[in-house]
């Protein structure tokens, strides 16, 4: 009982870690540019075949390859901004959504082309053994795990820092409050949504890379970076500490639900404690309602 | 009436009800007759082939002009529109296989259940502006196929509910010409209920939603109650869409309402033109083809067997790449297009619309 109990904790613990680390990336490019980002699940996916492609030729090291996946996602955001929804800025919000849907699909359909939709091992491919690891108590996380969970607590850290301190970070915060006003103070509004583009796709690339050293990678982690949405409107769309709250509350409702009630739940439940949210307080626990007002 | 009109070009309008008259000129009436007994003659001569492609684009149609009415008008996205078809194919196949219910009980109760889903989803989109209606219904889709994809499992149809063709006043409705027909004339219907709708007061309530909320309010029109009008309306269609299409296929199973699904219905609606029932048209019959047109292109290609693994792969790019180039560099869409087209014939010689109000 008392391992069951413990064991629950550790998954809840471990999803929350995967939900934070995609939905962070939703945050970002929301709080600067007001933009649904609806293509992260994809562009997540994209970061972990980035792991297969590096994978193939930085066999021998895992490190490099980890590294070299992670700077083209940061590449790949970069581009995104820059190719697509550079062009989107300054339309309707409905537009700039509806061009995250259609650059969704067409990743969707060339990851397919180019990496086949057969289930992929990047940490075979790179000679990597995840091992589980007992903790005290008698629960067991994967390496992988634990080391998603380390990520998580790393980036949000960083990104905190970053934001709160660093120069470009206060930028952003400046052009999330009010681009008209930002841009008049000599801030470069491209390339400070460009910026978000990159670090969103970033977080997301690095969570979908460990999760697909973790369980492998098939088509269904599109379906992981959706859920990860509910999680980010939970706590509030413009907040990254409700990002973290709110991916806990979804991880455990789902944990709970599968553990409790039924298995099949688990691509639900996050969908309906987010219908639950919007009726209660569409603005999520942290989100501010003024600036939702404003979209 | 319309004999007295000018002959001249330019809009030469007397009175409101020429403003809001469906067909406006006698070219207009003349080409929607011809249109009409093209449509009438069609099945007599096309292939089955044809005869079930065109079938399609009218079952597109009807979900592409609901979801026209919500977004091209409204301004509201949703990205749910499978889950809302889902319900009502659902709806329709349960209460067929389980009660034995009629298709003339079926596709009222389809409605009815869409028509809720619109009231349950639709409520968060009230309390704030913005993108929430996408959220909601982007909910709204994976609960829907939840609970379907349960009822299959729980009752034993893990492949599917079949369901057998209807019969209406002792008839089966049954083969491609019957129900080329009986869709026709449910698009047919579902346009006109749009186009009322949108030259009326709601119609153009919703379109000053669409521009701006606070201004709307303060013309005084009640922004909550028509937004959520336009989502109960939209949804109540999109199911009756899927009810019917439940029937054509005699088949219903959750498989058949992807998420990709209702990226095809957004994509409908951006290729044929925000805005515009002729786009949703358009834009049915753009995205229903498509597919059609890239399997006979790459059938043309050597070696065309390896590629009918990745065909779904090469649909989705190519409608990611068709959606994108819409966005950026034709906003207006096919509708677009063809109003264009039609300035240049409306004006030749001249390139530019006259300054309004230069000549009364």
């Amino acid at each position: 009982m008392y391992e069951t109990v413990l064991q629950l904790a550790v998954n809840i613990v471990v999803l929350s870690a995967i939900y934070a680390l995609i939905a962070c990336g939703y945050v970002l490019i929301y709080r600067v540019s007001r933009v649904l980002n609806l293509a992260h699940g994809e562009l997540m996916m994209l970061g972990a075949y980035l792991l297969v492609a590096t994978a193939s030729s930085f066999s021998g090291n895992p490190i490099l390859a980890i590294a070299a996946a992670v700077v083209l996602s940061l590449v790949v955001g970069v581009l995104v901004y820059a190719l697509l929804m550079r062009k989107m800025t300054g339309e309707m919000a409905l537009a700039a959504v509806l061009a995250t849907v259609a650059l969704g699909i067409l990743l969707r359909g060339l990851m397919v082309l180019i990496w086949s939709a057969q289930q992929r091992y990047p940490g075979q491919d790179l000679g990597l053994t995840n091992m589980a690891l007992a903790l005290p108590g008698g629960a067991r996380i994967s390496i992988f795990a634990a080391l998603l969970v380390l990520a998580t607590a790393l980036i949000y850290g960083g990104l905190f820092a970053f934001l709160r301190f660093g120069n470009w970070g206060i930028r952003m915060r400046a052009a999330g409050q009010n681009p008209l006003l930002a841009a008049q103070r000599g801030i470069n509004l491209h390339a400070i949504y460009a910026l978000a583009w990159g670090l969103s796709t970033l977080t997301g690339s690095i969570a979908g890379m460990l999760i697909a050293l973790d369980s492998g990678l098939t088509n269904s982690m599109v379906i992981v970076g959706l859920k990860a949405f509910p999680a980010a409107l939970v706590g509030g769309l413009d907040s990254l500490l409700g990002a973290l709250v709110g991916a806990l509350i979804i991880a455990s409702a789902e944990v709970l639900s599968i553990q409790y009630i039924d298995p099949l739940l688990s691509d639900v439940v996050p969908f309906l404690v987010l219908i639950a949210m919007l009726i209660v307080r569409p603005w999520g626990l942290f989100g501010t309602r003024e600036e939702l007002d404003r979209v | 009436m319309s004999d007295r009109m000018p002959r001249a070009s330019g809009y030469f309008r007397t009175d409101y009800a020429q403003e809001i008259a469906l067909t406006k000129t006698r070219l207009e009436r003349v080409s929607l007759v011809v249109f009409i007994a093209l449509l009438i003659a069609f099945p007599f001569v096309a292939s089955a082939f044809y005869l079930d492609l065109a079938t399609q684009v009218f079952l597109a149609a009807i979900g592409s002009l609901s979801l026209m009415l919500l977004t091209g008008f409204a301004g509201q996205v949703s990205l749910g529109h499978a889950g809302l078809l889902a319900a009502g194919a659902f709806t329709a196949g349960i209460l067929a296989k389980e009660l034995n219910a009629p298709i003339f009980v079926t596709l009222p109760c389809a409605a009815a259940a869409g028509a809720l889903l619109g009231i349950v989803f639709g409520l968060p989109s009230l309390r704030l502006r913005g993108l929430y209606l996408a959220v909601s219904t982007l909910a709204l889709h994976f609960v829907v196929v939840y609970l379907g994809g349960e009822y299959e499992t729980k009752r034993g149809f893990s492949t599917g509910i079949t369901i057998d063709a209807p019969v209406v006043a002792g008839l089966r409705l049954y083969g491609g010409k019957v129900w080329y027909f009986i869709l026709l004339a449910f698009a047919a219907i579902s346009l006109l209920i749009c186009a009322n709708l949108l030259r009326s007061r709601s119609g153009r309530a919703w379109r000053a939603i669409r521009a701006h909320e606070t201004v709307a309010a303060a013309l005084g029109i009640h922004v909550a109650a028509y937004k959520l009008l336009a989502f109960v309306i939209s949804s109540a269609m999109a199911a009756v869409a899927g009810a019917l299409f439940a029937y054509y296929r005699g088949f219903v199973s959750v498989e058949a309402f992807s998420l990709f699904l209702s990226i095809q219905y957004v994509a409908m609606i951006i290729i044929g033109g925000m805005g515009s029932l002729l786009g949703a048209l358009l834009g049915a019959a753009f995205v229903t083809l498509l597919p059609y047109l890239i399997e006979a292109v790459m059938q043309r290609l050597p070696n065309a067997q390896t590629y009918a693994d990745v065909l779904f792969a090469v649909n989705y790019a190519a409608f990611g790449v068709v959606m994108i180039g819409f966005l950026i560099f034709e906003p207006q869409g096919l509708s677009g297009i063809w109003r264009r087209i039609q300035g240049y014939f409306l004006l030749w010689p001249f390139k530019q619309k006259p300054i309004t109000g230069g000549r009364k």
